[in-house]
């Protein structure tokens, strides 16, 4: 193996850059102060407690709840029957489809967000929890596509048709052979999925305004008038929870290699 | 489909349900995503009056060409220091042991999960005029005024450098874990310094990925939203931003929707050169 070189001093450095500026939400979610500010001589947790005591950041993290999970239903339920017919049919056509699958992360978001909000005020889903579930959930749906079609590529047609033709009907060998066949990938489809909708801004910045107000926008406007403390404690919240897991999924692989 | 594949799956019944399955998805996408991203395009030629005058705008709108100049300048700029710094780490990331390999790979994935949003929020905590950097230079006596690090193009990049930053290292890390590891060794071996190894085997090896990881920060550069318009606090305006003014402040529907039409042009452009250097597919998988 090599020295510690000077190239991995500055690939640490760069480390140090991604994940320690991040960390600074830390200090400023215990502030006992209303503003924007590092704990000098003492420390509070109110801004914790008002994640859940103000009723405006509690209406956001169920509003951001309720449309990441109707997202998540949605895109997964669509992206696995995608990926599965195309991966069944193995059409050439199924191949250029799944172009037009992608097209939401391809796209700009800023485009389809104004193409949104002229579309949703003609059909009248502007403010609307359907409304977002719907733009979220065709915003996860690549994601799901992409996973599941992974799960699929090293599976053997003939699985299908040998269920087939030992008397399964279409659906049954569906249900019994393939899905359990692609449940990891659903399973991280969703996961996706899922992050997809709940971090999700600028559409929701375009079609929302009052009655759906999610997580996203809710920090949005509260990073536009006076920067609240409380985006530090929420912050906080998400940084451990996405460190945790993070780790967690590193130890397994570590495990599964070892 | 192969003979055997027709015979056995015979019955119209059996593909029926998988085409389904397969047109289902694509009508929901057609009919809730398509058409209203098409309606878009249509709008920059015919709103306010059919014609291409928004287009004119592209060249005779002194606004419009500096919004447009400083998203390329702010875009080919993240993308050029995001390359060199994920470069470095994913040549790191190939050249070192098991467990710091894990850690740095760590480090990256669990940077790329975290909320834009609250990344930006650190970043105004640590740049603005009271923020932690100022503090700390003047509180050390290093300056007298605060210096200003956002509202500004620096604060901007800052902020989008480290967003992009994991989206360059996997594809590079990817594609270098890719480079036959006994090659350079034997160029070293046939006499060449590691200077000249490095320029002359490795580097060429890595120019794929070099290309497709800077096309994919690039897309994402230009359309790029929420850090720009928080860390650029209204005085440095990229493209996106300005569309988003356009509609909801001077409602010039025309205006944005041409800059949407270009926007949207430009990146399909890089999409199709982006699929010479690598697949589409896996650099766009998170």
């Amino acid at each position: 193996m090599q020295r510690f070189s000077f190239i991995h001093v500055l690939a640490w450095a760069t480390a140090c850059f991604l994940i320690l500026p991040i960390l600074v939400v830390i200090p400023i979610s215990v502030t006992p102060e209303r503003y924007l500010s590092l704990p000098t001589n003492s420390m509070s947790f109110g801004h914790y407690a008002n994640l859940v005591g103000d009723a405006r950041w509690s209406k956001s993290i169920l509003d951001s709840l309720i449309v990441a999970s109707g997202a998540t239903v949605l895109s997964t339920a669509l992206g696995t029957a995608f990926a599965v017919g195309a991966w069944r049919l193995g059409v050439p056509l199924a191949r250029r489809l799944r172009l037009l699958m992608l097209a939401p992360i391809i796209v700009p978001p800023i485009v389809h967000a104004i193409a949104f909000y002229r579309a949703w005020a003609v059909v009248g889903l502007l403010d609307s929890y359907l409304g977002l579930v719907l733009i979220h959930a065709m915003k996860g749906l690549p994601f799901v596509v992409l996973t599941v079609a992974a799960s699929l590529a090293n599976l053997d047609h003939r699985l299908e048709q040998a269920a087939r033709s030992l008397g399964a009907t279409p659906g049954q060998a569906m249900r019994w052979v393939v899905l359990p066949q692609v449940a990891t990938g659903v399973v991280s489809g969703a996961a996706f999925a899922f992050i997809t909708s709940w971090d999700e801004t600028i559409v929701a910045l375009f079609v929302t305004s009052r009655r759906v107000v999610t997580l996203p926008r809710r920090i949005w406007e509260g990073l536009a008038d006076n920067i609240d403390p409380a985006i530090a404690a929420l912050g906080t919240l998400m940084v451990l929870i996405t460190v945790a897991a993070v780790v967690i999924n590193t130890l397994r692989t570590q495990r599964r290699t070892a | 489909m192969s003979a055997a594949a027709v015979a056995s799956s015979g019955t119209p019944r059996g593909e029926r349900l998988y085409w389904a399955l397969l047109v289902l998805p694509c009508v929901f996408l057609g009919l809730f995503y398509v058409v209203p991203v098409i309606n878009v395009l249509v709008m920059s030629v015919t709103v306010p009056r059919l014609g291409l005058s928004n287009y004119a705008d592209l060249v005779a709108n002194p606004a419009v060409r500096r919004v447009l100049w400083t998203t390329v300048r702010i875009g080919v700029l993240t993308t050029a220091i995001t390359l060199l710094l994920g470069y470095i780490v994913a040549y790191a990331l190939v050249h070192t042991s098991a467990r710091q390999r894990q850690t740095l790979l760590a480090i990256v994935v669990a940077s790329f999960w975290i909320s834009v949003l609250i990344r930006a929020f650190a970043w105004v905590a640590i740049l603005q005029s009271a923020g932690l950097v100022n503090s700390a230079l003047m509180g050390l006596g290093l300056i007298d005024s605060p210096l200003q690090l956002v509202r500004n193009e620096v604060g901007v990049m800052i902020g989008m450098v480290h967003y992009m930053l994991p989206y360059a290292i996997l594809p590079l890390y990817a594609n270098m874990s890719g480079i036959d590891r006994s090659l350079v060794p034997a160029a070293r071996a046939l006499g060449a310094t590691p200077a000249q190894a490095f320029r002359w085997v490795f580097l060429p090896m890595s120019l794929p990925g070099l290309i497709g990881a800077g096309i994919i920060v690039l897309i994402f550069s230009l359309g790029f939203y929420i850090t720009p318009a928080i860390l650029g606090g209204g005085k440095t305006i990229m493209v996106a931003e300005y569309i988003s003014v356009q509609i909801s402040e001077t409602l010039r529907w025309g205006l944005a929707a041409m800059l949407a039409t270009t926007l949207l042009a430009s990146v399909l452009l890089l999409v199709f050169w982006l699929s010479r250097f690598m697949d589409v597919e896996a650099a766009l998988r998170k």
